[in-house]
């Protein structure tokens, strides 16, 4: 893992533009390296959940294709996840690892500070 | 030559006669690989089933009743003779010859020739268009000679006269039974239930006259033959069909010094062993404590023993039960045990309800503990624990009459505990209750596997409700708790969400989860949830409380593809669209480069679009008069249908006009799963209605209506509901049929499976829908009525709302399209590039040293 260099809180987006119990997609480009590097990330906001908002890698494993922010969240047994909208497996959005494969997807680490949202990279 | 020493050291066995006994008997020997079986059959086709023979004039054909093929036998090692009539048995040579001259040598023969029609000998009767109703040949010469008759008479009012007269009455024929007895059905049914049944006869149109004797037959006066009865009147008639009964196959015997009854039939005891150890006689042609057995089942009982016996295993034939329940010409009529109360002393409750046409009698031992036996005339649905409560002598009830009476306000019912295992549950099958426990012990986990495991509910379906609670008591006993929870969040079916949102006027699933579900919910429970929410309420489905509830098909309003693009589908109703109209889509798919196709059912399919191209080339398509097509949707897809009479030189009935009706109606229908619709014009069925949820077929008087079917997976035709419906009708029908479905259906089952796990089956579903059994069709209309009236395209409604088009930018914080997405060209159109053929942009985090790595995309080179 040698992309990201000076990791901080950078602002993806307002508040506002979650959608409740839902997720959105952000692009997050990391221009440190001489090769600018694209990776995209599923944001979903759980407002009744512990963590209420939690950011994932958005490329399904299985699937192979950036789609997860498009999936149902919910939880399997208190844990929260995301089911692929592809195949459906659960992925877990604290751990990032896939329930029911030997898959896992990355985790990134994200707050709402003053109506905005936060991702650490 | 080594096969042909096997063969000779095989004991050899040679069957004589091929109907259905004789088959199963084949089937039965066949599993014991140590014996030569070698089949003589008289006749020029192998086993058919009789059972079924009035269905020849329903459209099967002499395939469809077939019960083997020469394959078949040639694959169970099995030596066949058609056309080869036994004409020579030398018992002590132990060698059989046919009428051609060709020997077999037997070590055991079995002699399963069956019986033939008895035809009284009546002065004049034996002229051309006088006939019997037996085999497929006297089906063939009955069409022939009623198309050149018009009015028919089946001399003979048994059960065997009225299936005649039922194929009489099918070939149009004006039709009349004649009896000799003073009621129908004289074997079965007692007089009471006599009576009631030739008024229900005779009110679909088929003429009974009873107590008449036939003295002679002469020419007519306006038909072809006048019948001149001992009462000195007369009927004529262009058709005479004669159905008096059986007469045992026994000449062979008879010729060959095998004992044979003073009424013939072939002497054979518990073994069904004749005079000769090494003769058997099984079926119609034997008699078995001077009694012929006029039924396939005791047949099957007695090929089965013989076949055990052979192979050295213990086995008797012990009698069998002549009970019976079927449905001649809509008329439903039971029988059970000692229908006549011929036992000494016994007792009987009879109840009879002259305007509804019901008749129900049982019959008691004098002490009233047990029961002997029932007539049931008009409805049959008490006919298995009646049976049940006979075959194993269960206690009757304090008040018996409680089993017949329709108002008992607490009707005993049968505790499934109280059957012996060796009950027997489905009769067409042979299923006990033991065998539903063994498949239970074997793994079966649910009453659908149980059933296909064992096959018990899926021959004529009346068993269905008994297997259910077998198998439902079963696995309670088991502890298996029978769960019908759709997930984790909700200890409810998708019918009782269904309930509990109607009755509690509930609107969203953060009230449906607070109040009845526990956790945040999942992908389960909240399309679930948004299905029934549309159903009862038909909002808009990408309102912000549903919006989180939506598989992502029914979010972005269009089918994910592999690669995270969508289809775009609109709607062609009944596959009709205007040149112009098809130019537009030619200019769209051009315009947005995407993958073009026509679907199987008539429409086209657009594929490859990014979502934030979809509002854009929607746009499109609606200002052209386009709506959604509901291709992403547990809902109303296509209603394919034919040209019908508008074009067709065939066609009877406008499809088109009635497709492009019902899919305007029904689109946008929230259900448990997609649904399907078929229209043909004619019976030539070219819009393959049946193997649709709903399938309708024109007829010359209105429209055949077919339920349940299904291609994909696991094909079925539709069960035929209604017929000659006119068109108000027939919407009112589907209307209450799809309502019910969407209530009562399952999360994601199709119409066919559903109908199926109705207990009761299709004539529950006909009660509900035709007869309103429930007390539920107004309700039902209504709830459709306000779906209809309700629908929206909600491509549309997305495109006036700006709210709802955030959702189709892919990212929050970037104008870029997702590089991932990439197409190569093949046969001039894109497809999705392959993992070797992209062209990495986009890194993919690696996790920890996992497997994806190798396949990420995005590995710098």
């Amino acid at each position: 893992m040698t992309t990201t260099t000076n990791k901080t809180w950078r602002t993806i987006c307002d508040s506002s533009d979650l959608v409740k119990d839902s997720g959105i997609c952000a692009l997050l480009v990391n221009e440190a390296n001489e090769q600018k590097v694209e990776e995209q990330i599923a944001i979903f906001h759980l407002p009744n959940s512990e963590e209420k908002i939690y950011a994932v890698g958005n490329y399904d494993p299985i699937g192979k294709a950036n789609v997860l922010y498009r999936g149902i969240v919910g939880c399997i047994a208190d844990e929260p996840v995301v089911a692929s909208p592809l195949y459906k497996q659960h992925f877990s959005l604290k751990t990032g690892r896939c329930l029911q494969e030997e898959q896992s997807i990355a985790v990134y680490d994200i707050r709402i500070e003053n109506e905005l949202v936060q991702v650490f990279y | 030559m080594n096969s042909d020493k096997q063969l000779l050291s095989k004991a050899k066995i040679v069957v004589v006669g091929n109907g259905m006994v004789g088959h199963h008997f084949v089937e039965e020997m066949a599993k014991n690989s140590d014996y030569q079986i070698t089949v003589l059959s008289a006749e020029s086709r192998l086993a058919y089933d009789r059972v079924h023979l009035s269905e020849y004039f329903g459209g099967k054909t002499a395939e469809d009743l077939a019960m083997t093929t020469p394959e078949h036998y040639e694959e169970l090692g099995v030596t066949f003779k058609t056309n080869a009539k036994v004409t020579n048995i030398d018992k002590s040579a132990k060698v059989v010859t046919t009428e051609s001259g060709d020997s077999f040598e037997y070590d055991k023969l079995i002699l399963a020739t069956g019986s033939y029609p008895f035809v009284p000998p009546i002065p004049g009767g034996d002229v051309e268009h006088s006939l019997v109703y037996r085999t497929i040949d006297d089906l063939e010469a009955i069409q022939a000679s009623a198309d050149v008759s018009k009015v028919g008479v089946v001399i003979g009012g048994g059960l065997l006269g009225l299936e005649a007269a039922k194929a009489v009455k099918e070939l149009g024929l004006e039709t009349h039974v004649v009896e000799f007895a003073p009621q129908l059905m004289g074997v079965q049914v007692d007089g009471g239930g006599g009576r009631l049944l030739k008024t229900k006869i005779e009110e679909l149109g088929v003429q009974v006259h009873t107590s008449k004797a036939t003295n002679e037959i002469v020419a007519g006066d306006k038909h072809r033959y006048k019948l001149c009865f001992s009462d000195g009147t007369e009927l004529e008639t262009d058709l005479i069909l004669f159905s008096a009964g059986i007469r045992p196959y026994d000449n062979l015997a008879r010729e060959f010094d095998l004992e044979i009854g003073a009424r013939g039939g072939i002497v054979i005891d518990n073994q069904c062993q004749t005079s000769d150890v090494d003769i058997y006689a099984i079926g119609e042609c034997a008699l078995w404590n001077n009694f012929i057995f006029g039924l396939v089942a005791p047949g099957y009982a007695m090929a089965k023993v013989v076949a055990k016996h052979i192979g050295g295993e213990e086995a008797e034939f012990t009698g069998a039960d002549m009970s019976t329940k079927l449905k001649l010409m809509g008329v439903e009529v039971g029988s059970i045990g000692d229908a006549h109360a011929k036992t000494e002393g016994s007792l009987t409750y009879t109840y009879e309800n002259q305007p509804e046409g019901v008749y129900k009698k049982i019959v008691v031992s004098s002490d009233k503990k047990s029961l002997l036996g029932a007539v049931l005339i008009g409805d049959t649905s008490e006919y298995d624990t009646l049976l049940q409560y006979m075959l194993n002598a269960i206690e009757l009830p304090e008040s018996p009459e409680g089993l017949i009476l329709p108002m008992a306000a607490d009707k005993p019912t049968l505790g499934v505990d109280a059957l012996p295992d060796t009950a027997t549950i489905c009769s067409c099958h042979n299923v006990t209750k033991g065998d539903i426990i063994a498949a239970i012990d074997c793994g079966a986990v649910d009453v659908g596997q149980v059933k296909s495991g064992t096959k018990a509910g899926s021959g004529c379906g009346g068993c269905a409700a008994l297997v259910k609670s077998v198998a439902d008591n079963e696995f309670e006993k088991r502890g298996v708790e029978v769960k019908k929870d759709i997930c984790e969040h909700f200890a409810y079916s998708r019918k009782e969400l269904f309930d509990i949102v109607s009755v509690e006027k509930i609107k969203t699933f953060d009230e449906l989860l607070s109040s009845h579900g526990r956790g945040l919910g999942c992908e389960i429970c909240k399309p679930v949830a948004a299905s029934v929410l549309a159903s009862v309420w038909n909002d808009y489905i990408l309102k912000k409380p549903h919006l989180s509830l939506q598989d992502t098909n029914d979010t972005y309003l269009g089918n994910m593809q592999k690669d995270g693009t969508y289809s775009v589908v609109p709607r062609i109703a009944g596959g009709e669209i205007t040149p112009d109209k098809l130019i537009v889509l030619g200019q769209v798919a051009k315009k947005y480069n995407l993958y073009t196709k026509i679907t199987g059912g008539a429409r086209v399919d657009l594929f490859g679009a990014r979502v934030e191209q979809l509002p854009p080339i929607w746009k499109e398509l609606v200002d052209a008069g386009f709506e959604t097509g509901h291709a992403y949707g547990k809902s109303l897809r296509t209603v394919k249908s034919c040209v019908g009479s508008t074009w067709c030189r065939y066609g009877v009935q406008d499809s088109m006009t009635m497709a492009i009706d019902l899919e305007n109606r029904y689109k946008g229908l929230r259900a448990p799963h997609k649904i399907k619709f078929g229209v043909s014009g004619c019976t030539r069925e070219c819009a393959e209605a049946q193997g649709k949820d709903i399938g309708i077929i024109a007829t010359e008087n209105g429209w055949n209506l077919f339920v349940g079917g299904n291609g994909g997976m696991k094909p079925r035709h539709g069960d035929l509901f209604a017929t000659d419906l006119d068109d108000e009708t027939l919407v009112k029908y589907v209307d209450r049929i799809l309502m019910f479905y969407v209530q009562t259906g399952d999360r994601l089952q199709r119409t066919s499976v559903w109908m199926d796990n109705l207990e009761g089956g299709l004539a529950y579903l006909q009660d509900v829908i035709m007869k309103d059994s429930l007390g539920i069709t107004d309700a039902l209309e209504e709830q459709m009525a306000a779906i209809v009236g309700s629908y929206q395209c909600e491509w549309k409604t997305t495109l006036e709302d700006p709210e709802a088009l955030k959702r189709f930018q892919p990212f929050v914080n970037s104008d870029k399209s997702d590089s991932n997405i990439q197409f190569v060209t093949e046969r001039e159109q894109i497809r999705p590039a392959r993992g070797e053929e992209k062209i990495a942009v986009t890194f993919i985090p690696s996790v920890e040293n996992d497997a994806t790595e190798k396949e990420a995309v995005a590995e710098e080179a």
